[in-house]
């Protein structure tokens, strides 16, 4: 019992601080809502597979953008795929990035594209990390026995 | 010489004008090439001058040589006149002389003995002088031969003199001239003077023979038969120059062709005249005018390399000379007459002038050609230059517009935190002022952003590209949601917000609602800002309203006001509005234009106003009064200059009077067309936005409210907010007048709004009023009209037994009703805000078919699960084209969520084609998009698309949205 409390608050702390930090804003939250006893894996799922989606994005922007002659065009319709579906999931940081290298897009700006490409990378990753870390404590706590304690 | 100028001149102008007309046909033909211009012209204007010198200079020449051809002529024909005349006396008096030898051979040889001797001789001639004015003297020499000699001078008394020693001594006095003379050597033949007038006396005796000079004219006068002249010489006495004339006297008359031999042996004597040439001349000289100006000199030039000076000074002037000849009738002899000019030549002045005054005007015509060349030049690179700069400030402009968008990018992110947040909020257990604070809060927060979309549309407006929609609004509804708006500021102030409609005022309009709101918020929000104490009043009228009552209202409004503070009078702020002065007006309100509402809408705040030397600029963009202004309450400036725009493209104006330290009043007309007349094509729209209001006021429909104030315009504030509940309402001043009202049996009073000063002036009166209230016991409900929470929370805990609930201002009809609902019917009370979205959604939601469609299968997954939340039916297609087989009628679906950017086809397209499928129904279509401008939902509707929803779905948003076209289908559980 005191495992799983310690367990609960550790979640509640690593939440916050993901909230806190700009990780994840409140649509993370609806996503959370969402989950119920019908769909136990809704988030995970959805997440994993904004990852995969991202992964994909992220390779193919890379590739327009070695090339010689840069297809914006492509880009932006990347990045805007990539935006929507990090608004979709609540990932605020990505999707802040995705408004700027949109911005850079517009602009035809490869330095800007590029750095912008290597901050989603940056962020993918940390998120990733963040999720998963997030996701292995829900698991403890299931395993534990106890609950997830639902969101506000 | 004249008409020649005139000609001269002609020609000048001829070529001038003919000149400067080329140019400028030149000029016009090479406008457009500047660099060959600019040398071009240069080499012209060179030319032009050097040409013009060139002439110039041969005017100057040409007249002066005119002159110069005139004085010629002058001179000549004066000189020509001198020579004549002078012949012409000379010929007189060589007559006279002849006439005398023919005298002298009549009654001196004609007559034996002689009837002339000295005496009678000199006497004659002395007498006789006057014919010959030219001639000093006369003497007679007769021919006498060696033969004869004694003869001669014993008749003579004296013997015949020699000249020669005679003419080497001219000095010696005239007495001792005969004493001393030597007796003439022998010759052939002699010439003694026999006769001589007195003034020659002393030559008788002498032999004309023995002095050269006479000999040689003696001898030929007898052999030509003529006068002859001697060469001119000093003569005795006088020592001035002369010349002798003689003429010869013949024995018989002699034919006019005698040879010179039968001459000379008919010779008698020799009659000689002496001629002072000097006088002659000078006499000459003196009878005829311009003896000033011309000099005369007369030679004898017999004697061609050695002519000898007979007349005039020997002046050196190689000038201007004329010669004349002189023909005294001595064919030996030549004589000639030299005539100059006294003066030298004057300065050509006509000429100096005339050439200069051409040069001048060629070159000042030059000039004027050089100085427009150069100024066209200047202006060209003006022109340039300034082409430069407007392709400058044009970049600066878009470099503007960029960051703006990026900025209200930036602005919008963190913005749909606060909002979201405050939706959850929403979600939560309120009661109704915090709900009232949530929703206000989370209305501003939109409000903010559609600033930023504003702000945006500054670049629209600024390039005049915005176009206003025209779709029917409720009118009072924005005013209540402006009020929502501003009251949070309000409260936090302390200033009295209040909104009031004229009833004259159509429920329903056409226009822009947003940009109509648009300025008033922005009129509202200056107001709020410089406005720490008393009131802000907005209200609406209608043009012709005002127009009506203007001179009425003028003297009473200056204390009744609202907060009692006083104001700006607002009538001023619209006197120079083209609408009020009919004359000269294109659109003054006709009653023609019945379909037209001119409304005029005034914000009058009792703030401080602005200062007098910043009221010109108030609407220019980015200029506040004070740059300290913008530090102390903020704002970017354009706001102003936004609405005078917006205004300006309603047709309307905009005007405001400003009283520092008292208040400004702004005013502004708009145009909208009357929404009422016209309500069949917008049923659902209208239905939509009347849909509130209406499930609001058919609850209290038929009531009657009582309200207490005794400021008239508080109170008409009031009755216009209940009245809208479909509440009936009296106004009354005070507790007694209400009293009265409500035991007057005829008629129900459901509720008494008491203003909260009245309230407070004397607790015992409200006391009293209370207890008389329940006394009667009608059920009538007694509220209070608060301006501050804090405020009525400590009057009802000191009020005791009976505690009124609050209403606090500014009054609003959504607000009313809900304090109304809570304190009428307790089970009716208002649900949760949050929970009633959401269940309502449910309600609408529940067994729906609906189709998602995007191409992000994350999107696709949360909105999916978001609405099988809300017990949808929900399908799913990642491509425009797959939802536009899935919607091939017939189909089940009720509504489709449609993403706009899709690869391949986009949702726009798809919505256009699966309109173009439907032959008959209508699938509602929503736009699913992250970034909510204007310019999309104008899109959205240009293809058919039936409004949007924010991604993420938002509950109320989509609520909203789903509400307008689906009914819910167990109404029965509200």
């Amino acid at each position: 019992m005191d495992v799983l409390s310690q367990l609960q608050r550790q979640l509640a702390d690593f939440l916050a601080s993901l909230y806190r930090e700009g990780f994840v804003d409140d649509q993370f939250t609806q996503l959370q809502k969402l989950q119920d006893e019908s769909s136990p894996d809704f988030v995970m799922e959805v997440v994993s597979l904004f990852f995969e989606d991202c992964e994909k994005l992220v390779n193919n922007m890379a590739k327009v953008l070695e090339q010689q002659v840069v297809d914006f065009k492509q880009v932006d319709s990347h990045v805007h795929q990539l935006k929507g579906s990090s608004s979709s999931i609540g990932a605020a940081r990505i999707r802040n990035v995705c408004i700027a290298f949109k911005t850079f897009c517009e602009a035809q700006n490869r330095e800007g594209c590029l750095r912008c490409l290597q901050q989603v990378n940056h962020e993918h990753a940390q998120l990733k990390a963040n999720l998963q870390s997030l996701f292995t404590l829900e698991r403890q706590i299931v395993a534990a026995g106890g609950s997830v304690p639902a969101m506000q | 010489m004249l008409g020649d100028g005139d000609k001269m001149w002609l020609k000048c102008l001829e070529k001038v004008s003919g000149n400067s007309c080329k140019i400028h046909h030149l000029y016009y033909q090479y406008i457009g090439s500047m660099r060959i211009r600019k040398t071009w012209w240069r080499k012209l204007l060179v030319a032009w001058i050097g040409c013009w010198i060139a002439v110039s200079v041969w005017i100057f020449w040409y007249m002066s040589s005119q002159a110069f051809e005139k004085r010629k002529e002058t001179l000549a024909s004066v000189c020509d006149e001198r020579a004549r005349m002078l012949q012409d006396q000379f010929n007189v008096s060589m007559n006279h002389v002849q006439a005398m030898s023919i005298l002298i051979s009549t009654f001196h040889h004609g007559k034996n003995p002689s009837a002339i001797d000295q005496r009678t001789f000199a006497r004659y001639t002395e007498r006789t002088a006057f014919e010959r004015p030219l001639t000093s003297g006369v003497a007679y020499a007769v021919r006498v031969l060696h033969s004869e000699r004694e003869q001669f001078e014993n008749q003579q008394g004296w013997t015949i003199k020699r000249m020669d020693t005679f003419e080497q001594s001219p000095v010696q006095k005239d007495d001792s001239v005969a004493e001393a003379l030597e007796p003439s050597p022998i010759q052939e033949e002699y010439a003694p003077v026999i006769f001589a007038q007195d003034t020659v006396a002393h030559v008788v005796a002498l032999d004309m023979l023995s002095g050269t000079e006479d000999r040689e004219n003696v001898l030929r006068a007898r052999a030509s038969g003529k006068g002859v002249l001697t060469a001119p010489f000093r003569l005795l006495k006088t020592n001035r120059l002369g010349v002798i004339l003689t003429f010869a006297v013949y024995k018989t008359d002699l034919p006019s062709n005698a040879i010179p031999r039968e001459r000379i042996q008919a010779t008698d004597g020799y009659i000689g005249g002496i001629f002072d040439i000097e006088s002659l001349v000078e006499k000459l000289l003196q009878q005829l005018a311009s003896k000033q100006t011309i000099l005369v000199n007369v030679y004898d030039i017999t004697n061609q390399s050695h002519p000898i000076s007979m007349y005039g000074s020997n002046v050196s002037d190689d000038g201007l000379e004329h010669v004349s000849a002189l023909n005294f009738g001595d064919p030996f002899r030549k004589h000639e007459m030299r005539c100059r000019f006294k003066q030298k030549p004057p300065w050509p002045w006509l000429a100096i002038t005339t050439s200069i005054g051409i040069l001048v005007i060629a070159l000042l015509i030059g000039y004027i050609f050089h100085a427009t060349l150069n100024r066209i030049a200047k202006v060209e690179d003006d022109c340039h230059k300034m082409r430069e700069l407007t392709k400058r400030a044009e970049a600066a402009d878009v470099a503007k517009s960029q960051f703006l968008a990026t900025v209200s990018h930036e602005i919008r992110t963190p913005m749909n935190g606060v909002l979201g947040m405050l939706q959850m909020l929403m979600g939560t257990a309120l009661d109704a002022n915090q709900q009232d604070y949530v929703r206000t809060a989370q209305d501003s927060g939109k409000a903010l952003v559609t600033l930023i979309n504003e702000v945006l549309d500054q670049a629209k407006i600024e390039s005049g590209k915005i176009e206003l929609e025209a779709m029917p609004f409720d009118l009072r509804a924005i005013m209540d949601e402006v009020l929502a708006l501003f009251s949070g500021k309000a409260h936090e102030k302390g200033v009295e917000l209040a909104v009031y409609v004229s009833d004259a005022v159509p429920e329903m309009v056409i226009g822009d609602p947003g940009r109509f709101r648009q300025i008033i918020t922005n009129l509202m929000g200056n107001s709020i800002k410089f406005t720490k104490k008393g009131h802000i009043f907005l209200t609406v009228h209608l043009v012709e309203e005002v127009m009506d009552s203007m001179d009425v209202e003028t003297e009473s409004s200056s204390r009744n006001t609202l907060s009692g503070l006083p104001v700006a009078d607002g009538s001023r702020s619209w006197v120079g509005f083209k609408i009020f002065n009919p004359e000269g007006s294109s659109h003054t309100p006709s009653p023609s234009s019945s379909d037209l509402v001119n409304l005029i809408v005034s914000v009058e705040d009792t703030g401080e106003g602005i200062p007098l030397e910043a009221q010109p600029c108030v609407f220019t963009p980015f200029m506040q009064v004070d740059p300290s202004i913008s530090r102390k309450y903020g704002g970017t400036g354009i706001g102003l200059s936004i609405s005078k725009c917006l205004v300006g493209l309603m047709n309307g104006e905009i005007g405001f009077v400003s009283i520092p330290d008292i208040g400004s009043t702004f005013t502004f007309t708009a145009v909208f067309s009357n929404g009422c007349c016209n309500s069949n094509d917008s049923k659902p729209q209208k239905q939509r936005l009347k849909n509130q209001s209406n499930t609001m006021s058919s609850t209290f429909q038929g009531m009657t409210a009582l309200v207490v104030d005794p400021k008239p315009v508080r109170a008409k504030v009031s009755r216009y907010q209940i009245q809208r509940l479909g509440i009936h309402v009296e106004l009354v001043l005070d507790f007694n007048q209400g009293l009265s009202s409500i035991s007057n049996e005829n008629k129900a009073v459901n509720m008494v709004f008491v203003e909260q000063e009245v309230w407070d002036r004397d607790s015992s009166i409200s006391a009293l009023f209370i207890y008389e209230l329940i006394q009667i016991d009608q059920g009538t409900k007694l509220f209070l009209l608060g301006n501050s929470l804090s405020s009525s929370r400590t009057n009802t805990a000191t009020s005791g037994f009976y505690t009124p609930s609050v209403i606090t201002k500014p009054l609003k009809a959504s607000m009313l009703s809900a304090s109304l609902q809570r304190a009428m019917g307790g089970n009716k009370g208002n649900p949760c805000n949050g929970e009633h979205s959401s269940l309502s959604l449910r309600n609408l939601l529940a067994g729906r078919k609906i189709l998602i469609v995007d191409d992000n299968e994350v999107n696709l997954i949360v909105a999916d699960a978001a609405l099988k939340k809300y017990g949808a039916d929900v399908v799913c297609a990642d491509s425009g084209k797959k939802a536009m087989k899935l919607l091939k009628p017939p189909h089940k679906f009720d509504a489709c969520f449609m993403d706009i950017q899709m690869p391949e086809m986009d949702g726009f397209e798809a919505t256009r084609i699966i309109r173009d499928m439907e032959s008959n129904g209508h699938i509602p279509i929503l736009a699913m998009t992250a970034d909510v401008i204007q310019a999309t939902y104008e899109e959205c509707q240009r293809c058919g698309m039936d409004g949007y929803v924010s991604k993420p779905f938002e509950a109320e948003q989509l609520y909203q949205e789903v509400s307008r076209f689906l009914q819910p289908i167990t109404s029965v559980n509200l």
